[in-house]
């Protein structure tokens, strides 16, 4: 049973929506939590504990002057931050959120769309957002980019290496590339993440760099390049980059929560709130390296990522494949 | 006219601790300040220039550094400086001595109690005054918190430029708690104007010691976090050693002094080898690392931060016995008279308005006057004709000198490292530009 084309609209809509509240809120939960760890309260004035924080910036955000700089060439620079916010929202589009239900007598599905190689497809866009990031400090004419985008060139590419080696594993054991079709089998076997710990560890920490959050937060690093690829942008162009990456951070949490964590699974049936709560725990963590740990310099963060991530990824991925077919 | 050509030669031996990290001299050849391009670099399509400030996120205020790059690595390197010129020497020249004390504090903005010292010094060797004990004592204190407080910037400002953003408000803090201290005493947060010519501005308030003894209580508990947070870290460990590294040789021949100088494994500090003040009656030690790289530099400054901590306590055992002690020499051509005198005594009231109106006079002469900064040898020059105002200041400013070593500490450095470097060696536009 296949679910109606005006359902799967419906959905959509509804979660392009609840992911860009979710994106709104983070910003806000993310500054909450910072400040506590930092000895502040952070944002508290806007509306009853800064709830409204999210929205007030919205609104500085688009009434906000958008100039380009005059060497800036145009079309690329105007489309880049919308391949990177595009990207990042569609990829969220195959992270099963629920089981499914059924509604009088119409099918819903967990995930917007169910595409029986979800898991490539999250990886394709996310390759593709990164033309946004490069295209964006390239089409800027500026110093500070040019040399942002060839760190995050550099740096995503040779990590969505690690990435997705690290997910190998997950792939032999739930023997499917369809995200619903792994949660199933970890419903029914056992939470990926007992098994495949080690993958569990590269894929975050390969994530926490294709994100580029810190400690891998070069191509931005504010106190080296001012803002990296972005810093030639302002008002709602900068607005989309910076929602680009809040909604990576969301989709790479959603994923590790999918692949490793059993997804929706949990005790009392509650679905979608495990989902999220799992979700929450992930991206806190997020917020807490980023606290906590000084950067890394550019020629270490590239060792790390070849010398000791993509070997441990590769054994693992073997090891793995080795077990698959010797105990089947 | 005949001009001497002959140096005397040099018989100091400066006392050097441990093995250097390299041998030689790395230092420029054309100019000590300016690295310049490789030859075969020179005409390459691959190195871009890169101005780094006046304005930017990590050039501590308004530094310029023009940068050649090749990829990430740094192969050319000019700082730029004089952006935060205010010609605070040359006002002075036009102030009287009692106004005057105000700038010197401006100039180094960080480590303000030090250089309102350097100059209250000066001038009291000028006029051969004796300073009260508690004077003397309460001086000490102060300049070491105001050392602590310094290097809590340095550290929170550096670590945050490396990533570490956290250590930013953890070491504001403690910094914060000092800020008090100082308002207690002086009601200033900073710049407090609270060293006169002749001791003291005002006796120290009673509510004075017990909170500086909490806050020296807390200090060590403080020390040991930021150990935990950072000296555990390895990624803080690969981001430090072996960076920016200056050999004892360079560093004397740069005239480094203070905290850079005892990193390069130079064993030298003021304090300790021409006391002033009452150094010579503490126990204290001289923390010196011989590696030259930025850990070293920031292990000596936590180091100092300890024995600062342990100095001020050693202050308040001997202040608190000093109460009801005169905190101001009772020298009515120089010092103001107590306030309750001006109503009835006649000699007071013309006292009084002869140094608020003309300022007091200074014999004719010149000194020339060095204390141990936060930042190394803050020294302070003074000219004076006779007059109510000085003739000439200059100041010796370490954050200038120290500025001079970039260049060497840069070569083979990246872009990171360079932020690194720059933060480690700590110096306070204000203080370079003045």
């Amino acid at each position: 049973m296949t679910e109606p084309w005006w359902i799967s609209l419906l959905k959509a809509f509804l979660i392009v929506n609840l992911l860009l509240g979710l994106f709104a809120y983070l910003t806000l939960v993310e500054r909450k939590v910072m400040g506590r760890m930092q000895l502040r309260y952070g944002p508290n004035r806007a509306g009853k504990f800064g709830l409204l924080q999210p929205i007030a910036d919205l609104v500085k955000l688009v009434r906000k002057e958008a100039f380009a700089p005059s060497g800036a060439i145009d079309i690329p620079y105007i489309v880049a931050p919308i391949i990177s916010a595009f990207t990042a929202i569609a990829a969220f589009s195959v992270i099963p959120w629920g089981p499914g239900w059924t509604v009088n007598g119409w099918r819903i599905d967990g995930e917007v769309a169910n595409v029986s190689i979800g898991l490539l497809l999250v990886f394709a866009l996310g390759s593709l957002g990164i033309y946004g990031f490069i295209v964006g400090g390239w089409a800027s004419e500026s110093k500070f980019s040019i040399l942002g985008t060839m760190r995050t060139c550099a740096q995503l590419v040779s990590y969505e290496v690690s990435l997705a080696l690290s997910v190998l594993g997950v792939v032999l054991l739930g023997r499917s590339l369809n995200l619903p079709e792994i949660v199933h089998r970890q419903g029914e076997l056992l939470p990926f993440v007992a098994p495949q710990f080690v993958g569990m560890l590269v894929f975050f920490i390969a994530g926490i760099a294709e994100t580029s959050r810190a400690p891998f937060d070069l191509p931005e690093a504010e106190q080296e390049l001012v803002a990296g690829y972005h810093t030639e942008y302002s008002g709602m162009r900068w607005g989309l980059f910076q929602m680009a990456e809040y909604i990576n951070m969301i989709t790479l949490s959603g994923l590790m929560v999918t692949l490793f964590f059993a997804g929706w699974h949990g005790p009392w049936n509650l679905g979608p709130i495990w989902f999220l709560l799992k979700m929450a725990a992930v991206l806190f963590a997020f917020i807490w390296l980023r606290t906590t740990l000084p950067r890394l310099r550019y020629d270490q963060l590239m060792r790390f990522g070849w010398k000791v991530l993509l070997p441990v990824a590769t054994i693992n991925a073997v090891v793995t494949a080795a077990l698959v077919v010797a105990f089947g | 006219m005949t001009i001497a050509t002959e140096t005397p030669p040099r018989t100091r031996r400066w006392p050097i601790v441990g093995e250097p990290p390299y041998e030689g001299s790395r230092i420029p050849t054309r100019v000590p300040t300016i690295l310049d391009v490789p030859e075969e670099l020179r005409d390459s399509e691959d190195v871009f220039r890169v101005n780094f400030g006046p304005n930017h996120p990590s050039m501590h205020g308004v530094l310029r550094l023009i940068v050649d790059l090749d990829g990430e690595e740094v192969v050319g390197l000019q700082a730029v400086i004089g952006y935060l010129h205010t010609g605070f020497e040359k006002t002075m020249e036009s102030k009287t001595y009692w106004k005057c004390v105000t700038y010197p504090e401006r100039i180094d903005y960080v480590g303000y109690q030090n250089n309102e010292l350097v100059f209250v010094l000066a001038v009291e060797k000028l006029l051969g005054i004796e300073v009260p004990e508690k004077a003397t004592w309460m001086r000490m204190l102060l300049c070491e918190l105001n050392r602590i407080h310094s290097h809590l910037v340095y550290l929170g400002t550096s670590a945050l430029e490396l990533g570490a953003i956290s250590m930013f408000w953890y070491c504001f803090r403690e910094r914060e708690q000092i800020l008090d201290l100082f308002e207690l005493v002086t009601g200033q947060r900073m710049h407090t104007r609270y060293f006169q010519v002749g001791g003291l501005a005002e006796d120290i308030p009673p509510g004075f010691f017990p909170e500086c003894r909490r806050f020296v209580e807390w200090m060590p508990k403080a020390l040991d976090d930021y150990l935990a947070l950072l000296d555990r870290n390895q990624i803080w460990l690969e981001r430090t050693k072996g960076i920016g590294v200056l050999a004892a040789q360079d560093a004397i021949a740069l005239g480094q002094t203070g905290p850079n100088l005892r990193a390069s494994g130079v064993d030298w500090d003021l304090r300790r080898d021409q006391p002033y003040l009452a150094y010579d009656q503490v126990d204290f030690k001289v923390p010196v690392y011989p590696d030259g790289d930025v850990y070293a530099r920031y292990r000596v400054r936590m180091d100092e931060m300890a024995e600062s901590t342990r100095i001020v306590r050693q202050c308040l055992d001997r202040l608190e016995r000093m109460e009801g002690r005169p905190w101001i020499a009772d020298d009515r051509k120089v010092v103001l008279p107590p306030r309750e005198e001006l109503h009835t005594s006649m000699e007071s009231l013309i006292h009084h308005f002869k140094i608020v109106t003309e300022g007091f006079r200074v014999p004719e002469g010149e000194v020339y006057v060095a204390i141990e900064s936060p930042r190394g040898e803050s020294g302070c020059y003074l000219v004076s004709d006779g007059g109510p105002r000085p003739w000439r200041v200059h100041f010796r400013s370490p954050s200038f000198v120290a500025l001079e070593a970039t260049a060497t500490c840069a070569r083979g450095a990246l872009v990171a490292d360079l932020i690194a470097i720059v933060g480690s060696l700590d110096s306070v536009m204000g203080d370079t530009d003045r």
